[in-house]
Protein backbone atom coordinates (compact mmCIF):
# COMPACT_ATOMS: atom_id res chain seq x y z
CA UNK A 1 0.00 0.00 0.00
CA UNK A 2 2.91 2.30 0.70
CA UNK A 3 3.81 2.74 -2.95
CA UNK A 4 0.36 4.18 -3.62
CA UNK A 5 1.05 7.11 -1.32
CA UNK A 6 2.28 10.48 -2.52
CA UNK A 7 1.25 12.35 -5.62
CA UNK A 8 -0.29 10.42 -8.50
CA UNK A 9 0.33 11.11 -12.17
CA UNK A 10 -2.87 13.13 -12.37
CA UNK A 11 -1.60 15.39 -9.60
CA UNK A 12 -3.82 13.89 -6.92
CA UNK A 13 -2.60 13.48 -3.39
CA UNK A 14 -2.98 10.09 -1.70
CA UNK A 15 -2.94 10.09 2.08
CA UNK A 16 -3.45 7.60 4.88
CA UNK A 17 -5.97 8.03 7.65
CA UNK A 18 -5.40 5.40 10.30
CA UNK A 19 -4.96 2.64 11.29
CA UNK A 20 -4.06 4.60 14.42
CA UNK A 21 -6.20 7.69 14.11
CA UNK A 22 -8.59 9.00 16.76
CA UNK A 23 -11.40 9.63 14.27
CA UNK A 24 -11.50 6.03 13.03
CA UNK A 25 -12.48 4.76 16.51
CA UNK A 26 -10.36 1.68 16.28
CA UNK A 27 -7.97 0.24 13.81
CA UNK A 28 -9.50 1.20 10.49
CA UNK A 29 -7.17 2.24 7.69
CA UNK A 30 -8.47 4.58 5.01
CA UNK A 31 -6.50 5.46 1.90
CA UNK A 32 -7.93 8.75 0.68
CA UNK A 33 -7.26 10.18 -2.78
CA UNK A 34 -7.53 13.94 -2.78
CA UNK A 35 -7.64 16.62 -5.42
CA UNK A 36 -6.80 19.70 -3.41
CA UNK A 37 -9.15 19.33 -0.49
CA UNK A 38 -11.81 17.43 -2.42
CA UNK A 39 -12.12 13.69 -1.91
CA UNK A 40 -11.92 11.60 -5.07
CA UNK A 41 -11.87 8.18 -3.47
CA UNK A 42 -11.94 6.61 -0.01
CA UNK A 43 -10.70 3.07 0.16
CA UNK A 44 -10.92 1.17 3.43
CA UNK A 45 -8.26 -1.42 4.29
CA UNK A 46 -9.56 -3.83 6.88
CA UNK A 47 -8.26 -6.71 8.91
CA UNK A 48 -6.23 -5.12 11.69
CA UNK A 49 -8.51 -6.72 14.24
CA UNK A 50 -9.66 -9.74 12.24
CA UNK A 51 -9.82 -12.83 14.47
CA UNK A 52 -11.76 -15.10 12.13
CA UNK A 53 -14.59 -15.47 14.60
CA UNK A 54 -16.73 -17.36 12.09
CA UNK A 55 -14.08 -20.05 11.76
CA UNK A 56 -13.53 -20.19 15.51
CA UNK A 57 -17.22 -20.80 16.04
CA UNK A 58 -17.06 -23.89 13.84
CA UNK A 59 -15.15 -25.66 16.61
CA UNK A 60 -17.07 -24.22 19.55
CA UNK A 61 -20.24 -25.73 20.97
CA UNK A 62 -23.57 -23.91 20.98
CA UNK A 63 -22.95 -22.86 24.56
CA UNK A 64 -19.40 -21.69 23.99
CA UNK A 65 -19.72 -19.66 20.79
CA UNK A 66 -21.81 -16.97 22.49
CA UNK A 67 -18.73 -15.71 24.33
CA UNK A 68 -16.84 -14.98 21.14
CA UNK A 69 -19.72 -13.02 19.67
CA UNK A 70 -19.54 -10.43 22.46
CA UNK A 71 -16.19 -9.49 21.00
CA UNK A 72 -17.60 -8.46 17.65
CA UNK A 73 -19.74 -5.42 18.25
CA UNK A 74 -18.51 -4.89 21.79
CA UNK A 75 -20.81 -1.90 22.27
CA UNK A 76 -23.85 -4.06 21.53
CA UNK A 77 -22.59 -7.25 23.11
CA UNK A 78 -25.89 -8.09 24.79
CA UNK A 79 -27.70 -7.79 21.48
CA UNK A 80 -25.12 -9.95 19.70
CA UNK A 81 -25.52 -12.62 22.38
CA UNK A 82 -29.27 -12.25 22.08
CA UNK A 83 -29.23 -12.95 18.34
CA UNK A 84 -27.11 -16.05 18.80
CA UNK A 85 -29.24 -17.34 21.69
CA UNK A 86 -32.43 -16.78 19.66
CA UNK A 87 -30.96 -18.60 16.67
CA UNK A 88 -30.00 -21.62 18.80
CA UNK A 89 -33.42 -21.56 20.46
CA UNK A 90 -35.06 -21.49 17.02
CA UNK A 91 -33.16 -24.65 16.14
CA UNK A 92 -34.04 -26.35 19.41
CA UNK A 93 -37.63 -25.01 19.31
CA UNK A 94 -37.13 -23.94 22.88
CA UNK A 95 -39.61 -21.78 24.77
CA UNK A 96 -38.00 -19.43 27.19
CA UNK A 97 -39.58 -18.19 30.45
CA UNK A 98 -41.32 -14.78 30.35
CA UNK A 99 -39.01 -13.43 33.04
CA UNK A 100 -35.97 -14.12 30.88
CA UNK A 101 -37.63 -12.46 27.88
CA UNK A 102 -38.24 -9.24 29.76
CA UNK A 103 -34.76 -9.19 31.28
CA UNK A 104 -33.29 -9.72 27.82
CA UNK A 105 -35.16 -6.77 26.34
CA UNK A 106 -34.26 -4.58 29.32
CA UNK A 107 -30.55 -5.23 29.00
CA UNK A 108 -30.77 -4.88 25.21
CA UNK A 109 -32.25 -1.42 25.49
CA UNK A 110 -29.77 -0.38 28.18
CA UNK A 111 -27.03 -1.49 25.81
CA UNK A 112 -28.54 0.51 22.98
CA UNK A 113 -28.57 3.66 25.12
CA UNK A 114 -24.99 3.06 26.28
CA UNK A 115 -23.86 2.53 22.70
CA UNK A 116 -25.57 5.67 21.44
CA UNK A 117 -24.17 7.66 24.38
CA UNK A 118 -20.65 6.63 23.49
CA UNK A 119 -21.26 7.39 19.82
CA UNK A 120 -22.67 10.81 20.66
CA UNK A 121 -19.71 11.79 22.82
CA UNK A 122 -17.10 10.46 20.43
CA UNK A 123 -18.79 11.97 17.41
CA UNK A 124 -18.92 15.44 18.97
CA UNK A 125 -15.28 15.09 19.95
CA UNK A 126 -14.33 14.23 16.37
CA UNK A 127 -15.88 17.50 15.32
CA UNK A 128 -13.92 19.41 17.91
CA UNK A 129 -16.25 19.63 20.91
CA UNK A 130 -14.57 18.04 23.90
CA UNK A 131 -17.17 18.57 26.64
CA UNK A 132 -19.98 16.33 25.30
CA UNK A 133 -17.71 13.33 25.68
CA UNK A 134 -17.68 13.78 29.46
CA UNK A 135 -21.42 14.36 29.60
CA UNK A 136 -22.09 11.19 27.64
CA UNK A 137 -19.73 9.10 29.70
CA UNK A 138 -21.22 10.40 32.94
CA UNK A 139 -24.57 8.81 32.05
CA UNK A 140 -23.05 5.79 30.38
CA UNK A 141 -21.14 5.01 33.56
CA UNK A 142 -24.46 4.34 35.32
CA UNK A 143 -25.38 1.73 32.75
CA UNK A 144 -21.97 0.11 33.09
CA UNK A 145 -22.47 -0.07 36.84
CA UNK A 146 -25.88 -1.73 36.40
CA UNK A 147 -24.31 -4.25 34.02
CA UNK A 148 -21.43 -4.90 36.38
CA UNK A 149 -23.76 -5.73 39.23
CA UNK A 150 -26.03 -8.01 37.26
CA UNK A 151 -23.72 -9.53 34.65
CA UNK A 152 -20.33 -9.29 36.32
CA UNK A 153 -18.79 -7.40 33.42
CA UNK A 154 -18.90 -3.88 32.09
CA UNK A 155 -18.30 -4.41 28.39
CA UNK A 156 -18.39 -8.00 27.11
CA UNK A 157 -21.20 -9.32 29.26
CA UNK A 158 -22.02 -12.80 27.87
CA UNK A 159 -25.19 -12.61 29.92
CA UNK A 160 -27.77 -13.89 27.46
CA UNK A 161 -27.41 -17.64 26.89
CA UNK A 162 -29.54 -20.24 25.07
CA UNK A 163 -32.54 -20.86 27.27
CA UNK A 164 -32.67 -17.54 29.04
CA UNK A 165 -30.12 -15.46 30.89
CA UNK A 166 -27.02 -16.58 32.76
CA UNK A 167 -28.14 -15.48 36.22
CA UNK A 168 -31.05 -13.68 37.80
CA UNK A 169 -30.94 -9.89 38.02
CA UNK A 170 -29.27 -8.28 41.01
CA UNK A 171 -31.69 -7.15 43.79
CA UNK A 172 -30.61 -3.56 43.07
CA UNK A 173 -31.35 -3.84 39.34
CA UNK A 174 -34.85 -2.34 39.29
CA UNK A 175 -33.95 0.49 41.64
CA UNK A 176 -30.85 1.43 39.70
CA UNK A 177 -32.57 1.30 36.31
CA UNK A 178 -35.33 3.57 37.64
CA UNK A 179 -32.69 5.97 38.92
CA UNK A 180 -31.06 5.88 35.52
CA UNK A 181 -34.34 6.63 33.72
CA UNK A 182 -34.83 9.66 35.93
CA UNK A 183 -31.25 10.78 35.44
CA UNK A 184 -31.46 10.34 31.68
CA UNK A 185 -34.69 12.31 31.43
CA UNK A 186 -33.13 15.22 33.29
CA UNK A 187 -29.92 15.16 31.23
CA UNK A 188 -31.23 14.40 27.74
CA UNK A 189 -32.22 18.00 27.10
CA UNK A 190 -28.66 19.02 27.89
CA UNK A 191 -27.52 17.06 24.85
CA UNK A 192 -29.67 19.19 22.61
CA UNK A 193 -28.60 22.42 24.26
CA UNK A 194 -24.95 21.51 24.15
CA UNK A 195 -24.62 20.08 20.64
CA UNK A 196 -27.77 19.74 18.53
CA UNK A 197 -28.72 23.40 18.50
CA UNK A 198 -25.15 24.61 18.08
CA UNK A 199 -24.87 26.53 14.82
CA UNK A 200 -21.27 25.50 14.14
CA UNK A 201 -22.18 21.87 14.66
CA UNK A 202 -25.24 22.14 12.42
CA UNK A 203 -23.23 23.77 9.65
CA UNK A 204 -20.75 20.94 9.73
CA UNK A 205 -23.47 18.26 9.63
CA UNK A 206 -26.28 19.49 7.41
CA UNK A 207 -26.02 18.46 3.79
CA UNK A 208 -22.84 16.50 4.46
CA UNK A 209 -22.60 12.86 3.40
CA UNK A 210 -25.94 12.60 1.61
CA UNK A 211 -27.30 9.07 1.21
CA UNK A 212 -30.44 8.46 -0.84
CA UNK A 213 -32.95 5.81 0.29
CA UNK A 214 -32.31 3.72 -2.85
CA UNK A 215 -28.57 3.70 -2.26
CA UNK A 216 -29.05 2.92 1.43
CA UNK A 217 -30.95 -0.24 0.50
CA UNK A 218 -28.63 -1.18 -2.36
CA UNK A 219 -25.54 -0.85 -0.16
CA UNK A 220 -27.26 -2.92 2.52
CA UNK A 221 -27.26 -0.11 5.07
CA UNK A 222 -29.45 -0.71 8.09
CA UNK A 223 -30.09 0.81 11.47
CA UNK A 224 -29.91 4.56 12.11
CA UNK A 225 -27.77 4.96 8.97
CA UNK A 226 -30.64 3.87 6.72
CA UNK A 227 -33.37 5.38 8.91
CA UNK A 228 -31.69 8.75 8.48
CA UNK A 229 -32.59 8.36 4.80
CA UNK A 230 -36.16 7.39 5.59
CA UNK A 231 -35.89 3.63 5.05
CA UNK A 232 -38.08 1.52 7.32
CA UNK A 233 -35.66 -1.09 8.61
CA UNK A 234 -36.13 -1.49 12.35
CA UNK A 235 -36.15 -5.26 12.85
CA UNK A 236 -37.90 -4.77 16.19
CA UNK A 237 -40.87 -3.41 14.24
CA UNK A 238 -40.69 -5.31 10.95
CA UNK A 239 -39.87 -8.81 12.17
CA UNK A 240 -40.45 -8.58 15.93
CA UNK A 241 -38.60 -11.03 18.12
CA UNK A 242 -38.93 -11.71 21.83
CA UNK A 243 -41.61 -9.36 23.24
CA UNK A 244 -41.06 -6.32 21.04
CA UNK A 245 -44.48 -6.66 19.39
CA UNK A 246 -46.15 -5.98 22.75
CA UNK A 247 -44.20 -2.78 23.44
CA UNK A 248 -45.09 0.80 22.63
CA UNK A 249 -42.29 2.62 20.88
CA UNK A 250 -41.76 4.47 17.63
CA UNK A 251 -39.42 3.71 14.79
CA UNK A 252 -37.46 6.93 14.35
CA UNK A 253 -37.28 8.09 10.74
CA UNK A 254 -35.69 11.18 9.22
CA UNK A 255 -35.91 12.06 5.57
CA UNK A 256 -32.96 14.37 4.89
CA UNK A 257 -30.40 11.55 4.46
CA UNK A 258 -27.45 13.69 5.56
CA UNK A 259 -25.19 13.41 8.58
CA UNK A 260 -27.48 15.57 10.69
CA UNK A 261 -30.45 13.27 9.99
CA UNK A 262 -28.46 10.22 11.07
CA UNK A 263 -27.40 12.14 14.17
CA UNK A 264 -31.00 13.00 15.04
CA UNK A 265 -32.16 9.41 14.58
CA UNK A 266 -29.71 8.13 17.18
CA UNK A 267 -30.42 10.93 19.60
CA UNK A 268 -34.17 10.35 19.42
CA UNK A 269 -33.74 6.58 19.58
CA UNK A 270 -32.25 6.89 23.04
CA UNK A 271 -35.51 8.39 24.26
CA UNK A 272 -37.49 5.55 22.64
CA UNK A 273 -35.30 3.02 24.44
CA UNK A 274 -35.98 4.79 27.72
CA UNK A 275 -39.71 4.47 26.93
CA UNK A 276 -39.26 0.71 26.60
CA UNK A 277 -37.36 0.57 29.88
CA UNK A 278 -40.18 2.43 31.63
CA UNK A 279 -42.78 0.00 30.31
CA UNK A 280 -40.92 -3.04 31.51
CA UNK A 281 -39.04 -2.15 34.65
CA UNK A 282 -42.04 -2.53 36.97
CA UNK A 283 -43.43 -5.49 35.07
CA UNK A 284 -40.73 -8.12 35.31
CA UNK A 285 -42.68 -11.36 35.76
CA UNK A 286 -41.75 -13.71 38.56
CA UNK A 287 -40.48 -17.16 37.75
CA UNK A 288 -37.50 -18.91 36.27
CA UNK A 289 -34.80 -16.92 34.50
CA UNK A 290 -33.67 -19.89 32.43
CA UNK A 291 -35.47 -22.75 30.72
CA UNK A 292 -34.39 -26.29 31.48
CA UNK A 293 -31.94 -27.34 28.78
CA UNK A 294 -29.70 -30.31 28.26
CA UNK A 295 -26.05 -29.93 29.25
CA UNK A 296 -24.95 -30.47 25.67
CA UNK A 297 -26.99 -28.74 22.99
CA UNK A 298 -27.42 -30.41 19.62
CA UNK A 299 -29.16 -28.57 16.82
CA UNK A 300 -31.06 -30.67 14.29
CA UNK A 301 -29.73 -30.81 10.73
CA UNK A 302 -30.81 -27.71 8.90
CA UNK A 303 -30.38 -23.99 8.56
CA UNK A 304 -31.42 -21.28 10.97
CA UNK A 305 -31.36 -17.55 10.49
CA UNK A 306 -32.08 -14.94 13.12
CA UNK A 307 -31.94 -11.19 12.71
CA UNK A 308 -32.04 -8.60 15.46
CA UNK A 309 -31.66 -4.84 15.68
CA UNK A 310 -28.39 -3.79 17.30
CA UNK A 311 -27.43 -0.21 18.00
CA UNK A 312 -25.83 -0.14 14.54
CA UNK A 313 -28.45 -1.94 12.50
CA UNK A 314 -29.46 -5.37 11.37
CA UNK A 315 -27.34 -8.13 12.82
CA UNK A 316 -27.93 -11.61 11.42
CA UNK A 317 -26.80 -15.02 12.58
CA UNK A 318 -26.91 -17.79 10.01
CA UNK A 319 -26.24 -21.25 11.43
CA UNK A 320 -25.85 -24.28 9.18
CA UNK A 321 -26.10 -27.38 11.31
CA UNK A 322 -25.24 -30.95 10.42
CA UNK A 323 -26.77 -32.25 13.63
CA UNK A 324 -23.57 -32.08 15.65
CA UNK A 325 -22.75 -30.21 18.87
CA UNK A 326 -20.87 -27.56 16.89
CA UNK A 327 -22.15 -25.60 13.91
CA UNK A 328 -20.94 -26.65 10.45
CA UNK A 329 -20.80 -23.06 9.31
CA UNK A 330 -21.75 -19.81 10.96
CA UNK A 331 -22.13 -16.53 9.17
CA UNK A 332 -22.52 -13.26 10.99
CA UNK A 333 -24.19 -10.55 8.98
CA UNK A 334 -22.69 -7.53 10.68
CA UNK A 335 -24.33 -4.13 10.24
CA UNK A 336 -21.00 -2.28 10.30
CA UNK A 337 -19.65 -4.16 7.29
CA UNK A 338 -22.45 -2.94 5.05
CA UNK A 339 -22.46 0.54 6.56
CA UNK A 340 -18.74 0.92 5.92
CA UNK A 341 -19.14 -0.03 2.27
CA UNK A 342 -21.17 3.12 1.69
CA UNK A 343 -18.44 5.44 3.04
CA UNK A 344 -16.76 5.99 -0.34
CA UNK A 345 -20.12 6.70 -1.94
CA UNK A 346 -21.24 9.36 0.57
CA UNK A 347 -17.92 11.15 1.04
CA UNK A 348 -16.82 11.28 -2.63
CA UNK A 349 -16.87 14.83 -3.92
CA UNK A 350 -16.95 16.29 -0.43
CA UNK A 351 -14.17 17.95 1.53
CA UNK A 352 -11.62 16.10 3.61
CA UNK A 353 -12.81 17.85 6.77
CA UNK A 354 -16.32 16.51 6.19
CA UNK A 355 -15.09 12.93 6.04
CA UNK A 356 -15.06 12.86 9.84
CA UNK A 357 -18.71 13.91 9.98
CA UNK A 358 -19.77 11.31 7.40
CA UNK A 359 -17.75 8.58 9.05
CA UNK A 360 -18.84 9.53 12.56
CA UNK A 361 -22.52 9.28 11.73
CA UNK A 362 -22.09 5.79 10.25
CA UNK A 363 -21.17 4.72 13.80
CA UNK A 364 -18.54 2.19 12.80
CA UNK A 365 -17.23 -0.32 15.31
CA UNK A 366 -14.22 -1.96 13.73
CA UNK A 367 -14.25 -5.39 15.47
CA UNK A 368 -17.82 -5.72 14.20
CA UNK A 369 -16.63 -5.12 10.62
CA UNK A 370 -13.52 -7.32 10.72
CA UNK A 371 -15.03 -10.11 12.85
CA UNK B 1 -46.51 -11.63 -3.65
CA UNK B 2 -47.37 -14.94 -2.04
CA UNK B 3 -44.93 -17.83 -1.87
CA UNK B 4 -46.76 -19.61 -4.67
CA UNK B 5 -46.56 -16.58 -6.95
CA UNK B 6 -42.84 -16.22 -6.25
CA UNK B 7 -42.37 -19.91 -7.05
CA UNK B 8 -44.22 -19.45 -10.31
CA UNK B 9 -42.16 -16.41 -11.30
CA UNK B 10 -38.90 -18.22 -10.53
CA UNK B 11 -40.02 -21.26 -12.50
CA UNK B 12 -40.78 -19.02 -15.48
CA UNK B 13 -37.47 -17.16 -15.25
CA UNK B 14 -35.29 -20.23 -14.65
CA UNK B 15 -37.12 -23.44 -15.62
CA UNK B 16 -34.25 -25.58 -14.35
CA UNK B 17 -34.42 -24.14 -10.84
CA UNK B 18 -35.07 -26.53 -7.98
CA UNK B 19 -37.36 -24.98 -5.40
CA UNK B 20 -37.36 -26.23 -1.85
CA UNK B 21 -39.89 -25.32 0.81
CA UNK B 22 -40.10 -26.17 4.47
CA UNK B 23 -37.49 -23.87 5.97
CA UNK B 24 -38.19 -20.38 7.19
CA UNK B 25 -37.90 -18.99 3.67
CA UNK B 26 -38.14 -20.30 0.14
CA UNK B 27 -34.89 -21.90 -1.09
CA UNK B 28 -34.02 -21.86 -4.77
CA UNK B 29 -31.16 -23.91 -6.19
CA UNK B 30 -29.82 -22.78 -9.56
CA UNK B 31 -26.81 -23.25 -11.82
CA UNK B 32 -24.10 -20.55 -11.77
CA UNK B 33 -24.77 -19.69 -15.43
CA UNK B 34 -28.38 -18.71 -14.67
CA UNK B 35 -27.50 -16.41 -11.79
CA UNK B 36 -26.76 -13.07 -13.40
CA UNK B 37 -29.94 -12.82 -15.47
CA UNK B 38 -32.08 -14.10 -12.61
CA UNK B 39 -30.49 -11.59 -10.22
CA UNK B 40 -31.31 -8.75 -12.61
CA UNK B 41 -34.94 -9.85 -12.82
CA UNK B 42 -35.24 -10.35 -9.07
CA UNK B 43 -34.16 -6.79 -8.44
CA UNK B 44 -35.83 -4.99 -11.33
CA UNK B 45 -39.06 -6.93 -11.86
CA UNK B 46 -41.66 -4.66 -10.27
CA UNK B 47 -43.59 -7.54 -8.76
CA UNK B 48 -40.55 -9.20 -7.22
CA UNK B 49 -38.51 -6.13 -6.18
CA UNK B 50 -35.88 -7.99 -4.19
CA UNK B 51 -33.88 -4.83 -3.58
CA UNK B 52 -32.17 -5.74 -0.33
CA UNK B 53 -29.41 -8.36 -0.39
CA UNK B 54 -28.94 -8.77 3.32
CA UNK B 55 -26.58 -11.70 3.60
CA UNK B 56 -24.00 -13.25 1.29
CA UNK B 57 -22.48 -16.50 2.50
CA UNK B 58 -20.12 -19.03 1.03
CA UNK B 59 -20.12 -22.55 2.47
CA UNK B 60 -17.42 -25.17 1.97
CA UNK B 61 -19.07 -28.60 1.73
CA UNK B 62 -15.69 -30.31 1.13
CA UNK B 63 -16.94 -31.69 -2.22
CA UNK B 64 -18.17 -28.36 -3.54
CA UNK B 65 -18.75 -24.77 -2.51
CA UNK B 66 -22.17 -23.17 -2.21
CA UNK B 67 -22.92 -19.48 -2.50
CA UNK B 68 -25.96 -18.47 -0.48
CA UNK B 69 -27.72 -15.17 -1.19
CA UNK B 70 -30.41 -14.00 1.24
CA UNK B 71 -32.78 -11.57 -0.41
CA UNK B 72 -35.49 -9.37 0.98
CA UNK B 73 -37.85 -6.87 -0.57
CA UNK B 74 -38.25 -3.57 1.26
CA UNK B 75 -41.45 -3.02 -0.74
CA UNK B 76 -43.28 -6.33 -0.23
CA UNK B 77 -41.28 -7.70 2.74
CA UNK B 78 -40.95 -11.13 1.16
CA UNK B 79 -37.81 -13.24 1.37
CA UNK B 80 -35.92 -15.57 -0.90
CA UNK B 81 -32.77 -17.63 -0.51
CA UNK B 82 -30.74 -18.43 -3.62
CA UNK B 83 -28.21 -21.25 -3.45
CA UNK B 84 -25.66 -21.91 -6.14
CA UNK B 85 -23.32 -24.89 -6.20
CA UNK B 86 -19.78 -24.16 -7.40
CA UNK B 87 -16.90 -26.38 -8.44
CA UNK B 88 -14.52 -26.47 -5.47
CA UNK B 89 -11.37 -26.63 -7.62
CA UNK B 90 -12.37 -23.78 -9.89
CA UNK B 91 -15.18 -21.79 -8.26
CA UNK B 92 -16.42 -19.14 -10.68
CA UNK B 93 -19.57 -17.08 -10.67
CA UNK B 94 -20.64 -13.75 -12.09
CA UNK B 95 -20.64 -10.73 -9.83
CA UNK B 96 -23.88 -9.06 -8.79
CA UNK B 97 -22.15 -5.99 -7.38
CA UNK B 98 -23.66 -3.87 -10.17
CA UNK B 99 -27.15 -5.00 -9.14
CA UNK B 100 -26.79 -4.82 -5.36
CA UNK B 101 -23.90 -2.56 -4.39
CA UNK B 102 -23.45 -4.31 -1.06
CA UNK B 103 -22.26 -7.39 -2.96
CA UNK B 104 -18.99 -5.64 -3.83
CA UNK B 105 -17.52 -5.97 -0.33
CA UNK B 106 -19.22 -9.27 0.42
CA UNK B 107 -17.85 -10.82 -2.76
CA UNK B 108 -14.36 -9.60 -1.92
CA UNK B 109 -14.71 -11.38 1.40
CA UNK B 110 -15.87 -14.62 -0.24
CA UNK B 111 -12.99 -14.29 -2.72
CA UNK B 112 -10.30 -14.11 -0.07
CA UNK B 113 -11.85 -16.52 2.43
CA UNK B 114 -12.98 -19.21 -0.03
CA UNK B 115 -11.21 -18.40 -3.29
CA UNK B 116 -14.37 -17.80 -5.30
CA UNK B 117 -13.65 -15.90 -8.53
CA UNK B 118 -16.29 -13.29 -9.27
CA UNK B 119 -16.34 -12.61 -13.00
CA UNK B 120 -16.45 -8.88 -13.92
CA UNK B 121 -16.09 -7.74 -10.30
CA UNK B 122 -14.83 -4.13 -10.44
CA UNK B 123 -12.19 -4.50 -7.73
CA UNK B 124 -11.52 -8.12 -6.74
CA UNK B 125 -8.71 -7.81 -4.18
CA UNK B 126 -8.06 -8.90 -0.63
CA UNK B 127 -10.19 -6.95 1.82
CA UNK B 128 -9.50 -8.29 5.30
CA UNK B 129 -6.43 -10.48 4.86
CA UNK B 130 -2.96 -8.91 4.57
CA UNK B 131 -1.06 -8.76 1.27
CA UNK B 132 0.44 -12.05 0.18
CA UNK B 133 -2.47 -14.25 1.22
CA UNK B 134 -3.71 -14.78 -2.32
CA UNK B 135 -4.39 -18.41 -3.04
CA UNK B 136 -4.73 -19.55 0.57
CA UNK B 137 -8.29 -19.53 1.73
CA UNK B 138 -8.63 -19.60 5.52
CA UNK B 139 -12.34 -20.34 5.74
CA UNK B 140 -12.06 -23.56 3.75
CA UNK B 141 -12.41 -26.68 5.84
CA UNK B 142 -8.97 -28.07 4.97
CA UNK B 143 -7.03 -24.89 5.75
CA UNK B 144 -4.22 -25.44 8.24
CA UNK B 145 -1.77 -22.85 9.42
CA UNK B 146 0.50 -23.51 12.40
CA UNK B 147 1.25 -19.82 12.99
CA UNK B 148 -2.16 -18.27 12.44
CA UNK B 149 -4.06 -20.87 14.40
CA UNK B 150 -7.75 -20.28 13.99
CA UNK B 151 -9.00 -23.77 14.75
CA UNK B 152 -9.57 -24.07 18.49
Amino acid sequence: MVEELGTTTEGDLVINIGPQHPATHGVLHLVVTLNGETIKKVEPHLGYIHRSIEKMCESLTYRQFIYVTSRMDYLSSHINNHACALCVEKGLQLEIPPRAQVIRVLVDELTRIASHELWWGAMAMDLGAFTPFFHAFRERENINDIMEETCGARLTMNYIVPGGVMADIHPNFQKRVKNFIQLFRSKADEYDELVTGNIIFQNRMKGVGYLSPEDAVSYGCTGPTARGSGVHCDIRKLYPYEIYNTLQFDEILESAGDSFARYMVRLREMRESVKILEQLIDNIPEGEFQAKTKAVLKLPKGEFYQRVETARGEFGVYIISEGATTPYRIKFRSPGFANLSVLNHISKGGKLGDLVASMGTLDLVIPDIDR
Amino acid sequence: MTTDEIKLSIATLVPAAVIEEGGEWLNVFIEPAAWKSLAFQLKHNKELSFDFLFCVTCVDWKTHLTMVYHLNSTVFRHHLVIKIKLDRNDPKIETVSDIWRTAEFNEREAYEMFGVQFIDHPDLRLLILPDGWEGRNPMRKDFEDAVNMIKL
